[in-house]
This record gives structure tokens, C-alpha cells and sequence, in this order.
């Protein structure tokens, strides 16, 4: 909320600057956003008439004229099209200086002597208007200081009030709050009742009272609205952000500015019948001040004659039935419309107003009878007219109760970490309103004022105490506690060793949006459904993904047209998977590389990464848990992959991911390397390990025996390697194929495996035979299940 | 055998003269096998011996082998110079150039964000907190109406929350997670103390130069007895000064407001200085004492627990504690931007 720092001073008067009246309030929990000044430094301007306007003999443009400062006149030559006789302007005199350091001096333009300027708003720094001169009000006195006159020697301060203090979106509220602070009395402003001249009264009935439990309304006759509002409310209006329309609208929503209460002012003569305050019906249709045809939802309470609804309660009015240009006679609301009936209607319609920013946050409901008596002196003072008597409906069983909260001292010593004196609670209490009564000692039941909607329990009023004692002077203290150690589950592989692992190996890591565009969903995962954001922030970024590699690819595709032309990246994260009805989220991890196989060097020549680079450093991954042996590498499919290049990993009969090339077609989409692999695995997978058990060294040689096997294209190392180790068994260390060759002297279709078999005994010394006889076992056994043949 | 110790002056001083300008060990040995060998030349005058008279013969020996003695001393220093003469040449030849690149892999780098928020995390770990995380398409119970935002309340309409139907959305806080921990102990019927620390993404409808849709938080809980805002306020300090490593950071609690605590504040941190010397304070977190409402959804006893609980962006520190000026480049990955966090 902005408001003027010259008003709330006259509401309470402070010894402060403006600076420690900003550091309290802000330090108080009422967060000052800014502090601008209502005009820009200047000096020498002061109200001058336009006495003479004629044409500039040499300039169409440019006219001259005589400007009175009531002793003196002065020729001014001036380029405002709004420049006439009779009207009251800003005359910055020779000699003044204006914003930016600005010296005004006799000059000649075109020949025409001029001895000042004549200002626009902009030009003063009081606001961005500089289409014309400023005009000011006819009663201006000549010659007073326009910063007099304007009152600009004033501050315009921007609080940003939590949504818990709606009680502080006025003066009065605002000047409470401060006199808390700075043990201040609060200046009173009472409201006099305005007693009525004429017996009218217009007929309101609540028709939902839950929504509305009380409705006060005023009928003034004879109102003439073509009368400005004065100077000194427009400028308040104009300092917290509210332009001046019609008197009648400037005095509701000065009312509201001053003590809370938004009203509104209905044109007598348009309204049908009476008043009705209820419920819309079923699409029931509504044209809003702002131009806007609305249809309302039934939950909506709105303000109704007879025939229609004229009104958003609590949000906005509606054409046609506000007071307009025309109006005579008006009829005035000061309702209490419940928050909670009020609360998001406004958004729901797009709309937010300064009205429904306070009910959705609630408005005193002691207050609609001292608005409504405020606004009618303020109109019968700038209009004229004659009022009717004040009318109200309300209904007491809706209206919210007084509340009553118990406050123990103990409580507030066990939240605030400190005492404070009991005397001193109930004077920090009571300087904010609220009523203490000693219930015995250190006990008291607090009655809550009105205005205050955020205070239900004893926590709230240790707030309010810590708040006002101020937070920075409450104690800090060290807790302690118990020194119990816990559980760390030694198998488990964190997230941050297989981040240690992947940079290691020269990977980034990179973090993408969770949501992406749906073409690049399809292009990737064509068969499962994505969750869809029901209002997205653009259509790129409206679907879930359900994989990481699109994000990487995108980032890889993002890097590569910024002249990278290797990349290497990993991310961590979840996915979001619709499967048979449920919501699957499953952390992943996945991976790409392209580009050169290591950066580019003096070393030889660049090899473009493969596969097996991928699969090597995944390796390591696997290798973390103590487990790399349980993940398998089998032959696979993916929609993103390049069937030929593509394995399905699985980890004790499960599928945990996939790796492979990125699909050429896909490549070709994104306009991307073809040579760009990647991997995606369920973290759960990879981070299930083992803790070490550890095996006796065997103090006997090992044997090393080599197979050179030749085997049909189709049969893959691992089906082999895994024979041999079944046939083996216990006495195999390990086995490995140190070279795959076809071609020549193999034959068309096959090629050749080299591999090694390492045996060992625990115990003993192997003799040949019995590895001989082992050997001819397995290599029987390759012939049998891949009609493999050794190669001679 | 005056005619010896000529012939013996004339052969040493001759072999001498060989060994000083011989310049490579194949010519050494030959030198050595002319004069030294078994039927070098001095070895043929020891041989010569007996011609002498048995009175001369000793003198004599001892001559010839001081004479051999000699030249051996010449042709062993002679042989250890070439061998090091050899040896350099052979490094000279064999020297590379160091200043040339290393083979392998460049180091990669863990990103800003995980890498704040495990500092974040291992800074709180130490003192007893253990890492929790949650889904992040959350119910609207979890998100807000456990957190006491029910639907009526003005504070959804700060959320900007991202929706998939009324009562899915994705979190727009990390939040639930403590109200999904507390739920956990409670069905485990553990007991408090809780002392959690919660890291990961949240969504906000927004989007622009200091918003992004997605961002991290972290936020962190602690429920035992007799919690108080004291200890709150020295865990923050604490906090705030071990992650920008500066003991005299200047912090200060500002009375907030959010559904979910009370009383609630935010903590601002001195960051510079205005014209007139006084400090410039730049919000960083928000924290507060846990509603009482929050622990009842929960099913903790909110009479006989009291609580903190804090939240804090992980983007801000991450900007702050490095310098980053444009929060969207965390997410662009730009990798010329990544490789600056080793």
C-alpha cells in the first residue's frame, strides 16, 4: 500500500525522520518497499494565471504569453497546446532550478524574449504526463510556491503488507500500528454524524447473510457531481496510486484510503425497485465497470436491484447503475461482506481491486456506519445535496464474534526463549488495541479488536509481543541435543559418489526444466502418456517429462550451436509417469557424450566417442555398489535409440535403463551429431550396492588359457562369456575377450572371439589335465549351444 | 734395468696420452687391451721380470705395477667421464616438453545448485539434520491445507501455483515434505526430536528475469521440546555465517508473515553498504515457529512439541555466494557457464 507520509503524520505524531519511521515499521513486520518523494528537488516555481496567450510571431508552434504572479507578469513564450488565458499553471521564474540540476534563464526563442517556463507535471518530477502544462485549481492563490501549494515537500511511502494484515491498508490502521511502535497517542479523527435533511431511504434486503451480514446504505439527493474534488484529496488519492474520477468516487475511495471502508456509490435513479445482496443465479450475466461482460459463477454474491445484478460484491461495480457524469441522486454502500465468501471470486473473474484486496482479507466490521457518515460530510462538503437518514441491515448471528484468546506468560517465555515482565505484556498489548484481562497471575484473557482477523490463538499474540519487543532483541540460544549417532547404510551409493564418478570422467552435470514441449515428448516417448499442466507457462513447457534425455539432448543441441563441439553431460532427477491410472515419480539418471573421445590435443588425431566410451564410464558407476557384474548389457530397443546401437540394461531380471546411440532420424530432427549417445537408468538401480566381503587371497599360480572362437555374427560376447562362466565354474577368476575380428580367412557371417580364461585353485596348485579337461568342457559346450568352432 | 724404467716411462706416459685423447669407450678398451691386457705391453714387461736379477726383480714389479696402477687410474676415470658424457647425451636427447597438454579427461563439474544445496545440507548434517525428500506433483493437502493455507486463503494467490486438476499441483515449496516426515514418524510412532533438512525443486507460475518456473529450495525443520525462537534465530546466525564463511555477518529478523508458522519472520543479511555507511540488507530467508495447526494435521501434540521451521531459495545463495547476476543462465546449462563451478 502507498500512502503519504505528510497524512499518516497527521495521524500520528511521531518524532522521527522518515528514515526511522521506515526502519520501525519495516522492523515491525509492515515491510516498506520504497520511499519516493512526491516531486523532483526543485526550486522557484510558483502558481502563475495565464493573463494573455497569442501566437508566436515566427513559430506555429510556439505561442506568447503574460503570466501573473500576482505583483508581476512576466512574457513567457510557451509550446503547450493546453497554454489559454485564465487558466493557473506552474511558472518556474527565472533563476529557478528544476529536476536534473536545471537552470531556468531569460531566454530568446525565435526571436521572442521569455523570462521563465511554464511546467507540465512531468517536467516538475510529479509524474510521467507531459502533454500539456499542468493545470491547476481555479481557486489557486497566484504567486504561493507551488511546493506549498501542492504540498509536495512529502514522501510517498510503498509498504508491502503481509496478506495477515489487512487491518493496516488505511490511516487508521496504519497509524495504530506506528503508535504501537513509537508509544505514540493516535490523533483521533471523529466522525460526526451528518444528520438527514430529507426522509428518503432506499429498501436493502440481505438475501444471504452468511456473505453479507451487514449492509448500510445513504440515499443524498441533489448531489452535483461536475464539482472537482479538492486539491488536498485528489493529491492524497493521487499519492497512493488512485486517480481522481468523479467526486463522488474520489470521497469513496478516499473513505476507503482513510479508514479502511471500500464503498461504492450507485447512481438512485438507475436502480430498480431495491436492493438485494445475494447469491448470482445460474449464469446470470454481469457488464463490469471496466467494460467487461462477466458470467457469474453461483457461488459469487453480488449486489442486485430487482431486475439484475449490478455489482460484484466486494470486487466490482458494474456500468450502468455506478454514479456517472449525469448522476443526481446517490445511493451509498458500506457493506462487511465476509472474507472468506469474498476471498478468490475476484481472481476467478481475472480481476483484483483495491476493494476485494481488503474484504478477501477483511474489513472491520464496526466500521460501515462511520464511513458512510465520513463520506456524506465529504460529499454534502464538495457537492452539495441533501441527505436521507443512515440505513442498516445486518444480521448479528453472522456477523463475526468477538474473540477471546487466553495468554499465559509461561507461553510466551517458552516461544520467545525470554520473560517479559507481565506489566510489560499487557502495555505492549494494550498500546495495539487489545483488551487484557487478568485472569490471575501471568494470565490474562485478551479480547480481540474487530479490525484484527489474524489474531485466533495464544501463538498470534506472542507474535504480536515479539513483534512490537522487536525480533532483533530477543535472545539467540545454541540448542542442544542429545549426541545419539545414527544409521548410515554403507552399501548404499549417494548421489554425490556417482556425481564424484561422472566428473571425473570429464561429465557436467546439468539441471533442465521437469516440464518440456509435447512434440519433443512424442519425439522421444511416443507410447507413454505424459501429465499435462493444466495452466502451463508456455506450450514449450507444458508436459511432465517422463525422461531426462530430451532435456540432455536439447542442452547438447543448445551447446553445439554455441560452437561446443564436445559434450559430455549427466543429470539426476525425476520423471513423471502415468501408468494404469497411478502417478509414477521415479528419480533417474542419465547421461550423453558426443564429440571427440578426449578434448582435442597435441596427442593425435581426435576419435569421435563411441558406445563403449559410454558403457566404460558407466562402468565405474556400477562398479561404486561392489555390483558392476549384476548389470547386464543385453540387445535392446528404444524409441529415441538406434536399433542396431541400443542395449537393454537389467539388473537381476529387471529392466533398470537403456544405452545407445541417439536415433539418426531423431539426430536428424534436432539437427544434432548422429554420434551422440546416451544413457538413462533408475537411480534405485544404481544405487543399491553391497558392502565388501572380503575373499582369501589364493597363494597358487593362476593359469591362463586363450580361445580364439569363431562364432556366427549374431552371437554376442556377453552370451559366450557367460557360458563360459557357468561351465567353469568356481575355478574361473575371470574371463575376458581381448579381440573380436572379421573378415578375411573367417568366412561370411562370422567372426572370430578371442578370449581368456584365468583359472585358480584356493588351494592348490592346478595340474594341466584337470585344466586341460576344463577347457575342452567349455569349448564342447560352445560348440553345442553357438556352433562355435575353434579357430586354428 | 735402466733400460727398463725408461722402456716402463715411455709405455706409461704413451698410454697416459692414449686415454686423454681417446673419445669414446670402444677406443678405451682397445687402449686398455694394448696396454693392460694379457699380452698388452706393460703386462709383457711384468713378464719380462725374469731377465732381472733377483734383487732387482722386486723393485722392479713394484714399478711396473705402480706403472699399470697409473694407467688403470687414467682409463677408469677416462671410462666413467664417456660413461657420463654417454649418459647425458642420451637424457639431452630423450628431453621433452613439459609445457605440452596432460592425456585424459578434463575434470567435469557438479552444478551450482546441487553443489549450494549439498553445502547447504552437509552444513545442517553436521549438526544432526538429516536429508528428507518428496514428490514433487504434490496433492493440495500436502502443498497447503496441512501447511494451514486452505482454499479461501489470500496466500495461494502468492503462489502462482501450477495446477494438473483441482487438487494435483506441483509444489510450489519444499514443505510438504516436512509435513509428509512428521506424517511418517507419527505412523511409526517415533517420537520427536525431528531434525530434518529438505532440498529439491519447487514450481511458481512465473517467468521472467528473477523468476524462473522451476527453482530449488531447501528448508529445514527442527521439532523437539521446548523449542523456542531463541533457538531458531542462533541456528540461522549460525547458519548464515558458516555459508558465506564471514563470522561478522551482520543478520537481522524481520516479523513475516506465513500460514504455516507463528510467529513467523524473515531474515535479512547485510549486503553492502548505502551512501551514509549504513547496511544494505537483502532478504534471504523466511522461518517461524510451526503453527500449532500445522503439528495437529500432523498428529504430533502441539502442547507438549514446539518447533522451527526455515526455507530458503537455492538459486539467491548460489547467485550470491558466486557472483551470478541472471538466475536463468542456472538452467540454460550453457557449458562454457558450468565449467566455471569445479
Amino acid at each position: 500500500m502507498k500512502f503519504s507520509e505528510k497524512w499518516l503524520r497527521q495521524w500520528v505524531h511521531i518524532d522521527a525522520s522518515t528514515q526511522q519511521l521506515v526502519d520501525k515499521i519495516t522492523m515491525a513486520g509492515l515491510e516498506v518497499d520504497s520511499v519516493e518523494p512526491v516531486a523532483g528537488a526543485f526550486t522557484g516555481v510558483v502558481v502563475a494565471e495565464i493573463v494573455a496567450c497569442e501566437q508566436h510571431p515566427n513559430a506555429d508552434k510556439l505561442r506568447v504569453t503574460q503570466v501573473s504572479t500576482g505583483q508581476e507578469t512576466f512574457q513567457v513564450v510557451c509550446g503547450a497546446p493546453n497554454a489559454r488565458v485564465g487558466i493557473k499553471v506552474p511558472f518556474a521564474t527565472v533563476g529557478a532550478v528544476l529536476p536534473g540540476n536545471f537552470k531556468i534563464k531569460k531566454a530568446k526563442l525565435r526571436g521572442v524574449e521569455s523570462c521563465g517556463m511554464l511546467c507540465a507535471e512531468q517536467e516538475l518530477g510529479i509524474s510521467d504526463a507531459a502533454d500539456g502544462l499542468m493545470e491547476l485549481a481555479l481557486d489557486a492563490l497566484v504567486g504561493e510556491d507551488i511546493r506549498d501549494y501542492l504540498s509536495l515537500d512529502d514522501k510517498i511511502i510503498d509498504v508491502d503488507l503481509t496478506p495477515n494484515r489487512g487491518d493496516c491498508l488505511s490511516m487508521a490502521g496504519l497509524a495504530r500500528e506506528v503508535s504501537a511502535n513509537f508509544l505514540a497517542d493516535v490523533i483521533e479523527h471523529p466522525v460526526a454524524e451528518v444528520a438527514p435533511v430529507i426522509n428518503d431511504t432506499f429498501k436493502v434486503f440481505i438475501d444471504a447473510p452468511a456473505g453479507c451480514p451487514r449492509y448500510v446504505g445513504r440515499v443524498i439527493r441533489n448531489v452535483d457531481v461536475t464539482r472537482p474534488a479538492p486539491l488536498w484529496l485528489t493529491e492524497r488519492l493521487r499519492r497512493s496510486g488512485i486517480r481522481s474520477i468523479d467526486p463522488v468516487v474520489d470521497v469513496t475511495n478516499y473513505v476507503m484510503l482513510e479508514l479502511g471502508q471500500p464503498m461504492h456509490g450507485f447512481d438512485l435513479d438507475t436502480l430498480a425497485g431495491s436492493i438485494h445482496v445475494r447469491m448470482a443465479k445460474p449464469a446470470e450475466t454481469l457488464t463490469l465497470l471496466d467494460g467487461q461482460t462477466v458470467t457469474l459463477n453461483d457461488n459469487t454474491l453480488v449486489i442486485a436491484d430487482e431486475h439484475k445484478a449490478l455489482a460484484i460484491a466486494g470486487v466490482m461495480g458494474g456500468e450502468g447503475s455506478g454514479v456517472s457524469a449525469t448522476t443526481r441522486n446517490v445511493f451509498l454502500e458500506s457493506a462487511f461482506f465476509d472474507p472468506i465468501t469474498v476471498a478468490g471470486k475476484a481472481r476467478s473473474y481475472g480481476l483484483h481491486t483495491d476493494s476485494s484486496h481488503r474484504f478477501e482479507r477483511g474489513v472491520d466490521h464496526q466500521l460501515q456506519k462511520k464511513a458512510v457518515e465520513r463520506a456524506t460530510a465529504l460529499i454534502l462538503d464538495i457537492c452539495g445535496g441533501e441527505p436521507g437518514p443512515v440505513s442498516e441491515v445486518a444480521s448479528e448471528t453472522h456477523l463475526p464474534a468477538q474473540r477471546e484468546v487466553m495468554l499465559r506468560s509461561d507461553k510466551v517465555t517458552a516461544l520467545l526463549g525470554m520473560a517479559i515482565d507481565n506489566h510489560h505484556i499487557e502495555a505492549l498489548l494494550t498500546r495495539l488495541g487489545l483488551d487484557l484481562n487478568a485472569q490471575g497471575e501471568g494470565c490474562w484473557l485478551v479480547s480481540v479488536p474487530s479490525w484484527r482477523f489474524d489474531i485466533a490463538i495464544e501463538e498470534d499474540l506472542v507474535e504480536e509481543l515479539g513483534r512490537i519487543y522487536g525480533y532483533d532483541n530477543l535472545p539467540q540460544n545454541t540448542p542442544s541435543a542429545l549426541l545419539k549417532m545414527q544409521q548410515v547404510d554403507e552399501a548404499r551409493v549417494t548421489e554425490s559418489d556417482i556425481r564424484r564418478v561422472l566428473t571425473a570422467r570429464g561429465y557436467q552435470e546439468a539441471i533442465c526444466f521437469s516440464f518440456y514441449d509435447p512434440q519433443l515428448h512424442r519425439q522421444f516417448d511416443p507410447v507413454r502418456e505424459h501429465v499435462a499442466l493444466s495452466n502451463p507457462i508456455a506450450s514449450d513447457l507444458s508436459v511432465m517429462r517422463t525422461s531426462l534425455l530430451p532435456g540432455l539432448v536439447k542442452t547438447a543441441q543448445y551447446n553445439l550451436n554455441r560452437q561446443q563441439s564436445r559434450v559430455r553431460l549427466f543429470e539426476t532427477g525425476l520423471t513423471f509417469i502415468k501408468e494404469g491410472g497411478q502417478l509414477k515419480q521415479e528419480s533417474m539418471l542419465a547421461a550423453l557424450i558426443t564429440g571427440s573421445r578426449q578434448p582435442e590435443s597435441w596427442l593425435g588425431k581426435a576419435e569421435p566417442v563411441d558406445f563403449f566410451d559410454l558403457k566404460g564410464d558407466f562402468a565405474a558407476v556400477f562398479a561404486l555398489g561392489q555390483c558392476a557384474d549384476e548389470f547386464v548389457f543385453v540387445k535392446g530397443e528404444h524409441p529415441a535409440m538406434h536399433p542396431g546401437q541400443c542395449a537393454r540394461i537389467t539388473r537381476a531380471g529387471e529392466v533398470v535403463g537403456h544405452m545407445g546411440a541417439l536415433h539418426p532420424s531423431l539426430a536428424k530432427a534436432l539437427d544434432v551429431p548422429a554420434a551422440l549417445f546416451l544413457v538413462e537408468l533408475h537411480l534405485s538401480a544404481v544405487i543399491a550396492g553391497e558392502v565388501t566381503a572380503f575373499t582369501s587371497l589364493s597363494k597358487y599360480p593362476e593359469v591362463r588359457r586363450d580361445l580364439a572362437l569363431v562364432v556366427a555374427d549374431s552371437v554376442t560376447a556377453g552370451e559366450v562369456e557367460h557360458t563360459i562362466a557357468s561351465v567353469a565354474g568356481e575355478l574361473l577368476r575371470h574371463v575376458n575377450t581381448f579381440d573380436v575380428y572379421a573378415g578375411k580367412g573367417i568366412g561370411e557371417g562370422r567372426k572370430s572371439l578371442a578370449m581368456s580364461l584365468t583359472l585358480q585353485h584356493p588351494s592348490r596348485t592346478l595340474r594341466d589335465d584337470e585344466v586341460n579337461e576344463l577347457v575342452d568342457r567349455v569349448v564342447s559346450r560352445l560348440q553345442q549351444d553357438f556352433a562355435a568352432c575353434l579357430r586354428h | 734395468m735402466e733400460n727398463l724404467d725408461n722402456t716402463l716411462d715411455t709405455l706409461v706416459a704413451e698410454a697416459l696420452n692414449a686415454v686423454a685423447v681417446v673419445a669414446d669407450a670402444p677406443a678405451l678398451d682397445e687402449i686398455r687391451v694394448r696396454f693392460l691386457g694379457k699380452k698388452g705391453e706393460l703386462t709383457a714387461l711384468l713378464k719380462s721380470l725374469g731377465q732381472l736379477s733377483a734383487e732387482e726383480r722386486p723393485k722392479a714389479g713394484e714399478l711396473i705395477n705402480k706403472g699399470k696402477q697409473q694407467v688403470q687410474d687414467a682409463i677408469n676415470q677416462k671410462k666413467a667421464l664417456l660413461d657420463q658424457q654417454a649418459l647425458d647425451a642420451r637424457l639431452a636427447s630423450e628431453s621433452i616438453d613439459v609445457t605440452l597438454s596432460g592425456r585424459g579427461q578434463d575434470l567435469g563439474t557438479v552444478h551450482p545448485i546441487t553443489r549450494t544445496m549439498e553445502r547447504i545440507s552437509d552444513y545442517f548434517g553436521r549438526i544432526g539434520f538429516t536429508v528428507e525428500q518428496g514428490p514433487e506433483i504434490e496433492d493440495d493437502y500436502h502443498n497447503f491445507e496441512a501447511l494451514n493455507i486452505p482454499g479461501h486463503h489470500p496466500a495461494r494467490a502468492m503462489h502462482d501455483t501450477f495446477y494438473f486438476d483441482q487438487s494435483t499441483v506441483l509444489r510450489t515449496h519444499t514443505s510438504p515434505v516436512q509435513v509428509r516426515t512428521m506424517e511418517r514418524f507419527v505412523r511409526n510412532n517415533d517420537n520427536p526430536p525431528i531434525a530434518i533438512v529438505c532440498p529439491g525443486k519447487v514450481y511458481r507460475c512465473d517467468s521472467d528475469q528473477t523468476h524462473s518456473p522451476m527453482f530449488h529450495q531447501v528448508e529445514g525443520l527442527y521439532v523437539a521440546e521446548q523449542v523456542s525462537f531463541a533457538d531458531l534465530k542462533s541456528v540461522l546466525v549460525d547458519f548464515l555465517r558458516v555459508f558465506f564463511e564471514r563470522d561478522d555477518l551482520q543478520v537481522r529478523f524481520r516479523p513475516s508473515y506465513f500460514p504455516f508458522t507463528e510467529p513467523s519472520a524473515e531474515v535479512d543479511i547485510e549486503w553492502g553498504r548505502n551512501d551514509d555507511g549504513s547496511i544494505k540488507w537483502l532478504e534471504v530467508l523466511g522461518c517461524g515457529m510451526v503453527h500449532p495447526q500445522v503439528f495437529r494435521h500432523c498428529g504430533i501434540d502441539p502442547d507438549r512439541y514446539t518447533g522451527f521451521a526455515f526455507g530458503m531459495g537455492v538459486e539467491r545463495f548460489a547467485m550470491l555466494r558466486y557472483g551470478v547476476n541472471d538466475l536463468r543462465q542456472f538452467f540454460e546449462n550453457d557449458l562454457r557457464f558450468l565449467d566455471q563451478f569445479r
